[in-house]
Order: C-alpha cells, then structure tokens, then sequence
C-alpha cells in the first residue's frame, strides 16, 4: 500500500535552495492533519552536507541518492533516479517546490509513471481522506480548489512564498539518512549542459535603493515612461519594471524585478500598472512599504499593498509628481 | 526543419473575470480571446527559425472551440504554413495537462517534424505542464523555459532561463521539444497580404474518433472542486478621491505615517 508523505529536496553544488523548507512546512502541516510519515530525498553528488542539514528537521527519514549520473542536472537523469525512488518507496504522496528545476522534469516524471501533478500551488485543506490544494489561475487573479481523483501517490508542487521556510519543525533527534541504491545505467542523458552564467554585469544594483518607482505593461508604450522618470526623479527614487518591459526593451534587463530578475526589499516599493503575477510579487514582497496603482480594483497587486490608488495612472502619476515637489517645497 | 507550434487560445489579458454561477470556472460571457502569449512568442520563434533555415514547414496545433479558428487564422496569417485544430465537444473533457498531452500527442502521431514548441504555461490555467508531458509521451528529449534556440545538426543548442537572472546552455537531439518563454523574441503583426495568402492554406479540423480518443480515455485525474476570488491577506489602504486629491493624500500618509518619504 502507498504510504506516508515523500519531500523532494532541491540542490544545487551542495547546497540546500531555501525553497524546499518551505515545502517542507506545507509537508509537515499536511502530515499533522493525516498522521503521515514523510521522509526527504536528495539527489546529486557530494549531497551529505544536504542531507544533514535537512535531517536536523521533523522528518522521519532522509533518502540520498547518489550516481554520476546525477552530479549535474538534467531531466533525464533526475527522472529515471526519482521514477525508481518513487516505485521503491511507494509513497502517497509526493512533494515538490514549484521552481524552475522542478518545473523542467516533474511533469515528465509523472506522466512517465501515468499520474496527476497539481502544480504552484498556495496551500491546501484536509477533507477527510482527500488533500484538496489550493492552485491560482489567470496568474493569480483567481483562486481554484483541486481534487485529485486518481491512484496515489499524488504529486504536488508549492508556490515560492505560500510557506514560511522559518516555521519548518525540528525534530527531538536527527533523522535517519539513508542512501538509496538506484540503477541508471539503462537511463539515456540526452542532455548535455553547459555551465550557468549571468548576462553582462548588472548595471545598477537596486537591492541597495531606498526608494523603487516599478511600472508594468500598464503604461502601454515606451515614449509613456517619461511620466515616471519625471516621478523618479522627484522622489529621488530608482526605476524598476516588470519583465514585459524588459522584454520590450523599454528598460534594461537589469531593471527587471522578480523570478528571473533582481530580488530586492526597499523602504518603499511603488507599482504601478504592475498586475501582480506571482513571478513578480517575489522579487518585491518583502519592502516596507507597498503602493500599488492600477485601474483594476481587483489586480492581485492590492492584496499586499499597504496603500492602493484604484484608477488611470496616466491621471493620478502627473499628480503624484507634483505633490512630491510640492511636499519638498520645490 | 519541420516545426509544430502548441496553440492555446485563453482570455485577453485585460478581461474583467467574473466567477461562473456554478462557481467552477469564469463567466466566459463577454470574454474576449487571444494567443497565450507564451505561445505567440513560440509562434513568433518557430516562424524565424523557419525563415532562416530556408525550408520546412510551421505547423498550428490548437485544441478548443469553434473561437480558437480565429488565433489559428492569426497564426497563418503571420506566416504557419498549416493548422490542425482539434475540434470536438470530446475534447471538452480534457481539462487537465495530461488530457490535454494526450489529445496532443494522438494528433502528432503521424507528423514528420523536428522540433516542437509549446509555451512554458498557459495564462488561464497555468499548469506548466502539458509540453513535458507531451514530450514524455512522444519520447521527445526536452528543454523548458528556452529564450535562444540554435540548431546544430541533428542537436538544437538552447539558452534556459534559471532563477534570479542566471541561464544556462543545453544542447538535445532532435526531435525535441521546446517550452519558449515569453520576450525570446519581438512579436511580428500580420499583414495584409498575410490574411490574404492565409485564406489559401490548409486547416484541417480533427475530431476525437479521428484519433481513437473518446470523452472516457480524456478524462481529468484532477478536477477543479470550486473557484473563487483570492481572500486578501493583507489590510490594503484604499486611497479615493480625485487624483489630485487622491495623490496629496498618498503623499502625506508615506511622509507621515509611513514615514518612507
Ligand atoms: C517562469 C516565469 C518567470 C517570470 N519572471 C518574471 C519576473 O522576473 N518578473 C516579472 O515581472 N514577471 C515575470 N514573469 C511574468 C509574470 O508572470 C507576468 O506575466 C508579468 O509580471 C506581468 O507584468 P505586468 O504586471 O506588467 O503586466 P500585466 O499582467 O499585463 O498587468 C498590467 C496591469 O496594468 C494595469 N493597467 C493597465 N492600464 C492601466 C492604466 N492606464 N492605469 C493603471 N493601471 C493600468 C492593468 O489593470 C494590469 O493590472 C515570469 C513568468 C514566468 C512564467
Ligand atoms: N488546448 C491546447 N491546445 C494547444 N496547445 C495547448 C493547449 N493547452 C496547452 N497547450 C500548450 O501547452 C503550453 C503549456 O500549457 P499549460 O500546461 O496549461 O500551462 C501552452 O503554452 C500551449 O503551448
């Protein structure tokens, strides 16, 4: 019988991504409701040091596995070691953090064992023996609750942030770490990777600003970004963007905040005609203050802005401007 | 180099979503639609790969109703060669990834093609998922999250994003399939002569017996239960008034009160 709940834990050159705490929370809550066990597993080359780490929480035990194979990622091999893991430990469950790794081999790793995957999801809610998970659709302007209704193990992935990585428990004693034989001789690489590398040097570093002015594709067309310059420029404050406008070349790369951009936390973060899409709202979440304005009373920013202006921003910007002046008495 | 580009047709982006009585998806009255625009950007990659090998053929692939005709015909009049839409109240019922991979998968069964581009996710759903399991049915090699793509041979070299500014590059054989992420590229509009020559080329409807799927075979494994709109976690001062107003009022509580200013 399918049993207990299995945590796949990501790593990169030994160390732990921070994300797969988080997932860990969401395990341990889903395992105080159900009476789960749950265990972890790693994989790679040189991963004690993970396992160690990971085994100092609340977890029943740790599983590493070990090949050549998987000293670097590539989906084949992360999925021919995890389909083994999964058909030896025969887990109900399994759970993943929703990043751009998991993203790259978990669906194939379900469909490969002919099971359902719920993906990014927020939280979920025990309803008798079912596990419903709460997902976001249209980039999180609306909230949906999934039933899986297929044989475990039931896969499933947390969105970055639904979790806090700091409430993970402890356990009384360290977990057991065990290395899991796994065979890939069979396991065809078809990838051949090449080292990772950031584009040419960031030109501004806006994890050090104060003061952050961000604008999204709300302001429609690159001439337009003069209004937020002049806004900058009273403030004293620096430009940001959302990746739309980046991608159009409105603003340098390095401007870009969220997933794929900078991560950064200033005393105040001004969005405006920023919808609020996931892969944003992590770059920018944790500044002190968040203004958000943007016509769309219902825009996924508002729900964690401190204070909100619902309307044009092509009428309230110019405003905007000049109060700033007026209020430094220029 | 023969390229089959995933097509989903999703709501426009500045739709106004209402919650449907049955509380399980939206009020898809007054909704208007439009490419996902992941999958503009893959149809956009897919055309210039095209154009600089020289020869081959784009072909659309999109499953939904009667409405996806009109992002099919979008897609032919910026230059695909043909278009396969799956059409079939069938297909309805594939409304998780793996219905979705499946129906896919039955209709390239029979296609000569190098490579396959999907979008990295839909903009309704969101599963980032049904490329992958696509290419797991079809035992095609993958990448995902892909902004530079380089054929080499009988290999196509790629630039993936990964986190926080970093990339990286792979290199598979094909045939492979590709997840495009949106900005690889500058979107091309249609031309006049565009829609014109696009009344002329092929789009063959495909219904479910024609690929031995029946509403059973597509059945979902996950089911939305009930949608709703997102509780807010975080007590967000709406500030009214006319801008000006509303912009004095702003300015005094991040002076004062916030003290950011
Ligand atoms: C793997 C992955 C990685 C990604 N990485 C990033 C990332 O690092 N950074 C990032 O930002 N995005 C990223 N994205 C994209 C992200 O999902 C969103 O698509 C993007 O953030 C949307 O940008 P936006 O809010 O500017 O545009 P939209 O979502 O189009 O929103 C525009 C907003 O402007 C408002 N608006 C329009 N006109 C006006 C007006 N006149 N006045 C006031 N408001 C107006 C609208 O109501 C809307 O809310 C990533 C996506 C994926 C899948
Ligand atoms: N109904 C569909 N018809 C054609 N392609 C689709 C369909 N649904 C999803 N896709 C493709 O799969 C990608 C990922 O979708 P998703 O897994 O829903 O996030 C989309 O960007 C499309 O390229």
């Amino acid at each position: 019988m399918s049993e207990g709940i299995l945590l796949f834990i990501e790593q990169r050159d030994g160390k732990l991504n921070r994300t797969s705490l988080e997932t860990l929370v969401a395990v341990q809550k889903i395992a105080a409701t159900t009476g789960d066990t749950t265990s972890a597993v790693v994989l790679g080359q040189g991963i004690n040091e993970v396992a160690t780490e990971i085994a100092a929480k609340k977890l029943a035990k740790v599983y590493t596995v070990e090949d050549d194979k998987l000293a670097t990622y590539t989906p084949d091999a992360y999925v021919g070691a995890l389909k083994q893991v999964i058909e030896k430990l025969n887990p109900r469950m399994v759970a993943f953090s929703h990043t751009y790794r998991v993203r790259d081999f978990a669906p194939r790793l379900t469909a490969a064992l002919g099971k359902t995957f719920v993906t990014d999801c927020i939280s979920f809610r025990q309803d008798g023996n079912d596990t419903v998970f709460t997902r976001q659709i249209f980039q999180g302007k609306i909230n949906t609750d999934v039933r899986v209704q297929s044989a475990p193990p039931i896969f499933v992935s947390f969105q970055a942030g639904s979790y806090r990585a700091d409430l993970a428990e402890v356990g009384d004693a360290p977990a057991a770490v065990e290395a899991l034989a796994v065979d890939l001789s069979s396991v065809d690489v078809r990838t051949q990777t090449e080292a990772p590398f950031q584009e040419a040097k960031q030109a501004v570093d806006l994890t050090q600003a104060p003061l952050i002015v961000a604008i999204g594709r709300g302001i429609k067309e690159k001439d337009n970004i003069k209004i937020i310059e002049d806004l900058a420029a009273a403030m004293g404050a620096e430009i940001a963007a959302s990746r739309p406008i980046c991608d159009n070349e409105w603003l340098p790369m390095d401007r870009q905040i969220g997933s794929s951009g900078q991560t950064v936390a200033p005393k105040l973060y001004l969005a405006i005609g920023i919808s609020g899409a996931i892969q944003h709202v992590v770059g920018m979440k944790n500044s002190q203050t968040i203004v958000a304005i943007n016509k769309d009373p219902e825009a996924p920013i508002f729900d964690i802005a401190d204070y909100g202006i619902v309307g044009d921003l092509f009428d309230i910007i110019p405003a905007l401007t000049a109060e700033v002046k007026k209020a430094k008495g220029e | 180099m023969n390229i089959v580009v995933c097509l989903k047709q999703v709501p426009k982006k500045d739709s106004i979503l209402r919650i449907a009585a049955d509380q399980k998806w939206i009020d898809d009255r007054d909704i208007s639609y439009e490419m996902s625009e992941a999958d503009a950007y893959a149809l956009e990659e897919a055309l210039r790969q095209r154009e600089k090998h020289g020869s081959g053929e784009v072909i659309v692939l999109a499953l939904g109703p009667e409405r996806v005709r009109q992002s099919i015909k979008e897609a032919l009049a910026k230059g695909a060669d043909r278009a396969i839409h799956l059409h079939d109240d069938i297909f309805n019922s594939a409304t998780d990834a793996a219905g979705v991979a499946r129906a896919l998968a039955a209709a390239l069964k029979d296609e000569k093609f190098d490579l396959v581009f999907t979008g990295l996710q839909s903009d309704d759903y969101g599963f980032a998922q049904v490329g992958l399991i696509l290419a797991e049915t079809l035992g095609l090699s993958s990448a995902t999250i892909v902004m530079e793509v380089q054929p080499e041979g009988d290999s196509v070299r790629v630039k993936r994003e990964l986190e926080s500014g970093w990339f990286q590059w792979v290199k598979i054989p094909m045939p492979a399939l590709l997840t495009i992420q949106s900005g690889i590229n500058q979107l091309r509009y249609a031309t006049l002569k565009g829609i014109m020559a696009a009344k002329k080329k092929e789009l063959k409807e495909v219904k479910a017996a024609d690929l031995g799927l029946t509403a059973q075979a597509l059945q979902p494994a996950q089911v939305i239960e009930k949608a709703y709109l997102p509780i807010k976690s975080k007590q967000t001062e709406i500030i009214a008034g006319k801008p000006a107003e509303a912009a004095a009022k702003l300015v005094e509580k991040l002076k004062f009160d916030a003290r950011v200013l």
